[in-house]
């Protein structure tokens, strides 16, 4: 499934009221690879995802997915590049089942208008076969068949994080990205998160870029680490070169190291 | 408990999966159908206008139920859908020609208040439909040489394909038919992405954006369809009115279908019809407190809007999934029985939702 | 073209009507910022207080002023208990049922009001009634009393907001409320705080209005018109909001005079074209959700 497009970032700034919360990060994600951003509360670490989601608009910078100029594309758009997300906070159809929100992850692949939808159309039925059968290949591949019927609001926080992250790969990415994809998870579930990342990068081949704040599982499946702090680009290594880095541990630690 | 086996993905689409819903379903239609061999004119006629505010019901269910677009608005889609049916109708155009030009007028005047709409923060939508009733209302009361203004309009006789339907039961037939269309489609509408994706865009704006989900554009069909829906019961109702005035159409009349989806249950088709059967019942109660209460209460003129506003406030503060929520409980008990649990529906507790960007 | 006498009395009776909705607005801002909530039923607060002060002076024979002042407070415990008796109960649910649960509290009002104090129109005398005459011009001194008072009832506001050891900790509690709470700042307390004194503002403004409106079961819908200003401005921020609503005010004359058909809707039409224009008010304020 990998297209072996390359996200490259070049020089992205935002400033919100006066704050450069992005000033002047540029890096670049091969594909295949799995990338984290890691950084202390406020970094600016989400607020890159969100620039590369479009949610918000860069002041200056470029973003480029492969060919395609992403701040040429609207946010609904960004999905049909092959870039799906998940969110810090959990952001699901709260009131919907857990099968619902995995057919909306399909979204970007489906194709409806007014009338087939009020009159549900022979074509209508045979595309929602179709899409179903996707859905559960994901459900299979991230265990979650137990829950298919669930609603959301019913659900516990583990399995809310894993329904997330089925939503996202419903979507068929290329590139995935993982805003603390083990925030709030206990160290089995953890577990469980890097064998899943693991298997996702070796049998659907996605590029992904995580952020996350437990340096074990970084260490465990990153193959570089970018480290901000600030907006402000530290350093960008091996998960080992970063540990070693003085910058980075000056910005963790408060002090000279 | 009907545990069901499902061995198909088409059992997930499926109307109707369970034996007990088939057969309830087919008891209410077999009920509707025969209704006018045993029933007097008079309560045909509330069942038939009981039908038209289900429909009513569906419109604002889609747009606020499901899609979570608050209008108080309605009434007005309501109003506009009875007098542009009416002067067509009066002006000669045959009445299905008249029904379709009316429904494409008012999903359009609804798309056109869904595209501005699409911008805006959830109240400012709230504020803008209560403003656009207000103003459809004045219209309505101040064109006078269209609508006849605040002196009414007398709505023409019932004419179907050249065939006069002024018998109670022939009117409720019409009723009936255009009730079972509209409830097909809207739920049709639910298992399709489009119906998927207005819930999405209820739950979470953000994620339904990043998956895909052009949300401006499905709060502009969101709207197009509920207020052509809507348009359509005013069609129905202009019927039932006989004769049509401006003040029929207001806030009162908004604050009755908002009545209706939040008694009913919010985000079910079958809520809204709930809520209209809650909505029909209602002046009986009333009739029935206003004999009971001391007549210092009971004649007083504000009664019914003070009513409405209490079991608002009751619904939302003790049941808010409506009667819809407590008919799915009843049939949990029922067929759990008696291996029910409070517990299984107990409230998780829930913090304050912000929408600010801080 | 009008003579200039009546522009200026026409541009004067604006202003008035424009002051009021503006301190109608300010509750329903001052309750926005703390809880996201709009409360549809804030105009019903000063139908209520107008009513209350009518009861107190005219019922029980109080002067004005003493009336004024329990006829206020009186609204300002009606909204303390809203809040803390209903509207804590509701905090997670979807904004719509919320929404619908105040315009829901709005009728309520209106048909208690009614049935308490009877449907007709009545008036309430102030001592404010009285004109003064600048040249040929005669100024109704009962304008001048609203503008007056909201120019002290917003000083009053931004040093209880700046000053107060309350006003500091509400700002804190609105701008971030778990932060707030883990300062050990009552969170709960400060918002049905908040729902009092807009309560208290809006029946002030009730009362002051009184001479200009009369006194009846509608007048809660002005605030309904206070909301189109606030939204006008944008509602955000206070400035803002203040502004829309004396701008509201301002054309809502001018407009009944040029075009008599559509008397009383103008404000909500301004408002209709603000928001097609530019939806986020005259006065930018970014609406998006954190992720």
């Amino acid at each position: 499934m990998s297209s072996g497009k390359r996200l490259s970032v070049r020089n992205l700034s935002i400033v919100f009221g006066g704050v450069h919360a992005v000033e002047d990060v540029s890096f670049e994600v091969e594909p295949g690879e799995v990338f984290a951003i890691i950084g202390p509360n406020g970094a600016g670490k989400s607020t890159i995802f969100n620039l590369i989601s479009r949610l918000y608009q860069p002041s200056a910078g470029s973003i480029q997915y492969g060919e395609q100029d992403l701040l040429e594309l609207k946010a609904h758009q960004v999905v049909r590049t092959g870039i799906a997300r998940t969110f810090q906070n959990i952001e699901l159809f709260e009131q919907a089942t857990v099968l619902q929100n995995l057919l909306v992850g399909r979204h970007s692949h489906m194709n409806f208008n007014l009338l087939s939808s009020l009159l549900f159309l022979p074509g209508m039925r045979a595309r929602e076969l179709k899409h179903r059968r996707k859905v559960e290949d994901i459900i299979d591949l991230l265990e979650i068949a137990q829950y298919r019927d669930a609603r959301i609001a019913d659900l516990p926080y583990g399995a809310r994080k894993n329904v997330e992250l089925a939503r996202a790969l419903c979507a068929e990415p290329s590139l995935l990205l993982l805003d603390e994809p083990a925030s709030g998870l206990n160290n089995e579930e953890t577990n469980d998160v890097s064998f899943w990342l693991e298997d996702i990068k070796h049998d659907l081949g996605v590029t992904m870029v995580m952020v996350e704040h437990d340096m074990s599982l970084v260490n465990q499946v990153a193959d570089r680490v970018m480290a901000i702090n600030d907006g402000r680009l530290l350093a960008i290594g091996t998960p080992d070169e970063i540990r070693e880095n003085a910058e980075v541990q000056k910005a963790y630690l408060g002090v000279a190291a | 408990m009907q545990i069901l086996f499902k061995t198909r993905y088409e059992d997930d689409i499926r109307f109707l999966a369970k034996t007990g819903e088939k057969v309830r379903v087919g008891l209410v239609i077999a009920f509707l159908l025969l209704a006018p061999a045993f029933l007097q004119n008079y309560y045909l006629a509330e069942l038939g206008l009981l039908l038209v505010y289900a429909i009513a019901g569906i419109g604002l269910m889609i747009l606020t139920g499901h899609t979570g677009q608050v209008s108080f608005g309605h009434a007005a889609f309501l109003g506009i859908g009875a007098y542009a049916h009416s002067v067509l109708l009066s002006h000669g155009v045959p009445f299905t020609l008249s029904v379709i030009l009316t429904i494409s007028l008012c999903g359009l005047v609804g798309m056109a208040l869904g595209r501005s709409a699409s911008k805006m923060h959830g109240f400012y939508l709230a504020v803008a439909t209560l403003a656009f009733l207000i103003l459809v209302e004045t219209v309505l009361g101040e064109w006078s040489s269209v609508t006849g203004g605040h002196a009414g309009f007398a709505v023409p006789a019932l004419k179907v394909l050249g065939v006069n339907l002024g018998q109670v039961w022939q009117q409720y037939y019409l009723d009936l038919s255009f009730t079972l269309l509209v409830v097909w489609a809207a739920s049709n509408l639910f298992r399709t992405p489009l119906g998927r994706s207005m819930v999405a865009v209820r739950d979470s704006e953000l994620s339904a954006r990043s998956l895909g989900v052009n949300v401006e554009w499905i709060k502009i069909q969101a709207f197009g369809i509920s207020a052509a829906i809507t348009g359509l019961a005013g069609v129905l109702l202009a019927h039932h009115l006989t004769y049509l005035a401006p003040d029929v159409f207001g806030v009162l009349e908004s604050l009755k279908l908002m009545l209706m989806i939040v008694v009913g249950g919010l985000g079910s088709i079958l809520g809204a019809i709930f809520g209209a059967i809650f909505v029909s019942v209602l002046p009986v109660l009333l009739s029935f407190l206003k004999d009971v209460l001391p007549a210092a209460i009971g004649q007083q003129a504000g009664l019914e809007p003070l009513l409405f506003g209490l079991i608002i406030v009751g619904v939302i503060v003790f049941e808010p999934l409506g009667i819809h929520g407590r008919w799915l409980k009843l049939r949990y008990f029922f067929e759990t029985f008696p291996y029910y649990r409070k517990a299984s529906f107990v409230r998780q507790k829930s913090y304050l939702k912000t929408e600010r960007m801080r | 073209m009008l003579p200039l006498a009546d522009v200026i009395h026409l541009a004067i009776t604006g202003l008035a009507q424009g002051c009021a909705y503006g301190l109608i607005a300010l509750g329903f801002v001052l309750v926005y910022k703390a809880t996201e909530v709009v409360n549809f039923a804030h105009g019903e607060f000063m139908m209520l207080g107008a009513f209350a002060v009518l009861a107190f002076s005219e019922g029980l024979g109080w002067g004005f002023w003493p009336a004024f002042v329990a006829g206020c407070l009186s609204i300002a415990v009606v909204g303390y208990l809203i809040d803390a008796q209903i509207m804590r109960r509701i905090i997670g649910q979807s904004s719509a049922s919320i929404f619908i649960l105040t315009v829901a509290f709005g009728f309520i009002f209106r048909s208690l009001a009614g049935m308490i104090w009877g449907w007709n129109t009545l008036s309430l005398s102030t001592p404010f009634d009285g004109k003064i005459s600048v040249g040929s011009l005669d100024i109704a001194t009962d304008r001048i009393a609203i503008v007056v008072a909201t120019i002290i009832l917003c000083g009053l506001l931004y040093l209880f907001f700046s000053r107060t050891r309350f006003g500091i900790a509400m700002q804190a509690s609105s701008q971030n409320q778990l932060a707030a709470y883990y300062m050990g700042i009552p969170v709960k307390r400060l918002v049905s705080l908040t729902w009092a004194i807009g309560a208290l503002i809006a029946a002030a403004a009730g009362a002051l209005l009184a001479p200009v409106t009369q006194v009846d079961t509608t007048i809660g819908l002005l605030g309904i018109k206070a909301l189109a200003g606030a939204i006008v401005g944008g509602f955000g921020s206070i400035p803002g909001a203040l502004l829309g609503c004396l701008l509201i005010g301002l054309i809502e004359p001018f407009a009944d005079y040029y075009f008599p058909a559509i008397k009383g809707v103008s404000a909500y039409v301004v408002m209709l074209v603000v928001l097609f224009v530019r939806p986020e008010g005259l006065v930018v304020q970014t609406f998006q959700k954190k992720v």
